[in-house]
């Protein structure tokens, strides 16, 4: 099939590219709408594999939501800040891309070794065969279900933990004011130590 | 199903993943760093994918629903902390949190 190189190599540049000009936006927004670019290019990566649903939840959860909680907390903070991109520690900018152009020739070197990896008994259509028969969501939710339902509860207990965690972090202590006081109306707001 | 050869997911993948990590040690913005974060887990969810193609079975697939997981908890927690750190110091430069404790 010719058209689907052509989609892969689309895919490739955009979610390549887009990673890549996430070094070099002095901006943050700029970098979170890469990221978001980046991401839409990964769903169209896993569709090509025959993940449906997960390229449905990359798209709802981590080009949504996530980035959204990003886009929020940036606003937050101030969209106008500048970050500096020159590097106060010598030696460690140049040193960061030695090894990162190191770690690139690596994972080049072993996914060329990959192309004509061999795929598992019947793989190249069991995805496929799996996504007509019960279906892509119904197969999923076997597996979910059943093989691994203990790891599903476990997440849930990590969850609770993320959510109690956010909220003492972000509580304020709001401390009584002396009756009388000019400024008893406004009680005062004390931050936790951080 | 597409015919292209499951190595090239993967240099996809790893190249991402690369490029997050040079991201986090390169950038100095907490925000920005955090998302390379996030650029390094999406990296590994291709992976997850690439690799369930390869076996033919979907247990790849679930994997990457309990990544997302992870990553919102940690986004969640995260930001939370850039938050906290941002309104202390009024900076998000990472240089400038040296201190366990001022």
């Amino acid at each position: 099939m010719s058209l689907d190189i052509v989609v892969f190599g689309a895919m490739f540049v955009v979610t390549l590219g887009a990673a890549l000009a996430m070094l070099f936006a002095h901006n943050a927004v700029h970098v979170a709408l890469l990221l978001v670019l980046s991401q839409v290019g990964l769903a169209v990566a896993f569709l090509l594999q025959g993940a449906f649903f997960v390229a449905a939840v990359q798209i709802i959860i981590y080009a949504g939501a996530i980035m959204v909680l990003f886009l929020f907390v940036i606003m937050l903070l101030g969209v106008d800040r500048r970050e500096a991109l020159d590097e106060p520690l010598r030696g460690q900018r140049p040193l960061a891309l030695g090894l990162g152009a190191l770690l690139t020739a690596q994972v080049l070197y072993v996914a060329w070794q990959g192309v004509d990896l061999a795929f598992a008994d019947g793989g190249e259509t069991a995805i496929q065969e799996i996504n007509s028969d019960p279906g892509n969501v119904l197969g999923l939710a076997r597996v979910l279900f059943g093989r691994y339902v203990l790891p599903f509860e476990i997440t849930s207990v990590l969850l609770i933990v993320a959510v109690v965690g956010v909220m003492v972090l972000a509580r304020r202590i709001y401390s009584v004011a002396p009756a009388g006081d000019a400024e008893a109306e406004r009680s005062e707001v004390e931050e936790v130590a951080v | 199903m597409t015919e292209v050869p499951p190595g090239y997911f993967l240099a996809l993948a790893g190249l991402l993943f690369t490029v997050g990590v040079v991201g986090v040690l390169v950038r100095r913005n907490a925000i920005v760093i955090f998302m390379f974060i996030e650029l390094m887990l999406n990296a590994v969810n291709l992976f997850f994918v690439t690799f369930a193609r390869m076996q033919g079975n979907l247990e790849g697939q679930v994997l990457v629903f309990f990544v997302l997981v992870v990553a919102a908890a940690e986004v969640v927690v995260g930001l939370a902390l850039i938050l906290l750190i941002a309104r202390r110091r009024a900076s998000l430069d990472v240089d400038n949190v040296r201190l366990l404790k001022w």
